[in-house]
């Protein structure tokens, strides 16, 4: 395991309210390290709704949700804010010298005497049909089984593959992988995708020439064998005539939920899995641990972007004091603070 | 209006519905287990529910928006699913029923 990373603040959540952490943070010259599930900053924003307009930002009469996303990389990039993207947030731990060590489920330590917690709703993590006894499948080594995600093509090699769904993800997987299978059938609730057109020729094509089986059909159930290795589904189709299907492997693709994950496990108070916080500075009841945005609650809470970023404000007012105790916080303007601007990079 | 909603655990659940509000707000303020993750903009397919009894064909059509993103939800039942996010409460769907999809 590589040495742990010493910081000022560990946050975890690269949605809005993370980012803008950063800057308010980063006025203050606090330092910070993001830790975040999805492969990209932006978290709802940009994995729920990258191209829908928001209208209530204040001074940004619409934005889409990238957008949004890229003004506020723009802003905070003075800062030079160190990003741990495609991580879990997985493990909170108090260290003798009252500092808190983050872990990720890649093994990235990190180590700050503050923590921000900006999870949204939690974690982005794949939707799981509701087939009784599929979780039985999940790990069960590359290529065979239940898998939620593509990490090696080749261990799918001569394998009789499954695919569920009928948006990108299923129809990129299914003409990937359909080289390389031994089978591939592709089953979805109804003869038209959400996918690219593209995609969807290149499908048909397969079908075609009879590389891919495509059926209107659903997963009902499961079936392993006794080592509890998936040999085949049954298969129900537009006409509610059932069949069974033998497979090596699973691959359901409908996108993603929001699940609250380890931060269930943290040992902070939770209330309907959210997390209660004071409203002068947003700090759970355990000191150091603070809660912006969505995943907080208190009374009068709204979920709005703009309530995120007036909590991330008073947050590293609260945050400064315990990363410098000894020192006096200067509060100022970046209107008219030659100190700030210099931080920010701009001429006064 | 009223919306009678079955729940995950087969309870069933008579709320009163508001002109103009949609099914899936009616539902989650009643504290129904409905996600909405994206509250309400047709984007994430967690709203999902089955309209029974007759109901399905009183809608008006699902658009090329709810149908694509009807791809993402989880055991759709075609001639039964919708996402309440697009349903919008009217005197029409008085009665309306409504069955909580899995997740």
């Amino acid at each position: 395991m590589s040495t742990p990373i010493e910081t000022d603040v560990a946050i975890i959540g690269a949605g809005p309210i993370g980012l803008f952490a950063v800057f308010e943070l980063g006025l203050l010259d606090l330092k910070c390290h993001l830790v975040d599930i999805l492969d990209r900053p932006g978290g709802q924003c940009t994995e729920l709704y990258p191209e829908k307009p928001i209208y209530d930002i204040p001074g940004l009469p619409i934005v889409t949700g990238q957008d949004l996303t890229n003004r506020l990389l723009e802003q905070i990039k003075p800062f030079g804010a160190q990003y741990h993207f495609g991580e879990m947030a997985s493990a909170l731990e108090k260290l003798p010298d009252g500092k808190w060590k983050l872990t990720t489920d890649a093994g990235t330590e990190i180590v700050a005497p503050v923590v921000v917690i900006a999870a949204g709703g939690g974690s982005f993590v794949p939707k799981r049909p509701p087939v009784p006894g599929i979780e039985a499948f999940e790990n069960k080594g590359d290529g065979v089984g239940v898998h939620y995600a593509v990490r090696k093509m080749e261990s799918f090699r001569d394998k009789n593959i499954l695919i569920a769904g009928g948006g990108d993800s299923a129809l990129d997987w299914t003409i990937n992988l359909a080289p390389l299978a031994k089978s591939l059938t592709l089953v979805h609730h109804r003869d038209g995708f959400r996918a690219a057109q593209h995609s969807v020729n290149q499908m048909r094509e397969l079908e075609a020439t009879g590389k891919v089986k495509f059926h209107v059909a659903s997963v009902k159930s499961v079936h392993g064998d006794e080592n509890g290795r998936l040999m085949a589904v049954t298969l129900s189709g537009a006409d509610k005539k059932e069949w069974m299907h033998e497979i090596d492997s699973f691959l359901p693709f409908f996108g993603l939920t929001i699940k609250l994950g380890p931060i269930a496990d943290f040992g902070l108070n939770l209330h309907e899995n959210l997390i209660p916080v004071d409203t002068a500075k947003f700090e759970s009841s355990t000191p150091g641990i603070f809660a912006i945005g969505d995943i907080n609650t208190y009374a009068g809470k709204l979920k709005l972007i703009l309530s995120g970023f007036h909590e991330a404000a008073l947050m590293a007012q609260a945050a400064f004091h315990i990363c410098r105790p000894n020192e006096k916080l200067r509060f100022q303007y970046t209107t008219s603070s030659s100190n700030l601007q210099k931080k920010l990079g701009v001429n006064a | 209006m009223k919306i009678v909603a079955t729940d995950r655990v087969g309870k069933e659940h008579v709320v009163e519905g508001r002109d103009g509000w949609s099914v899936m707000e009616i539902l989650r303020d009643a504290g129904l287990p409905i996600a909405a993750e994206c509250g309400g903009a047709c984007a994430c397919a967690t709203c999902h529910v089955y309209v029974e009894d007759g109901w399905y064909e009183k809608l008006s059509p699902p658009s090329d928006a709810e149908v694509d993103m009807l791809d993402m939800a989880l055991a759709v039942e075609p001639g039964r699913s919708r996402l309440s996010c697009q349903i919008v409460c009217a005197d029409e769907l008085d009665g309306i029923k409504v069955t909580v999809a899995p997740e």
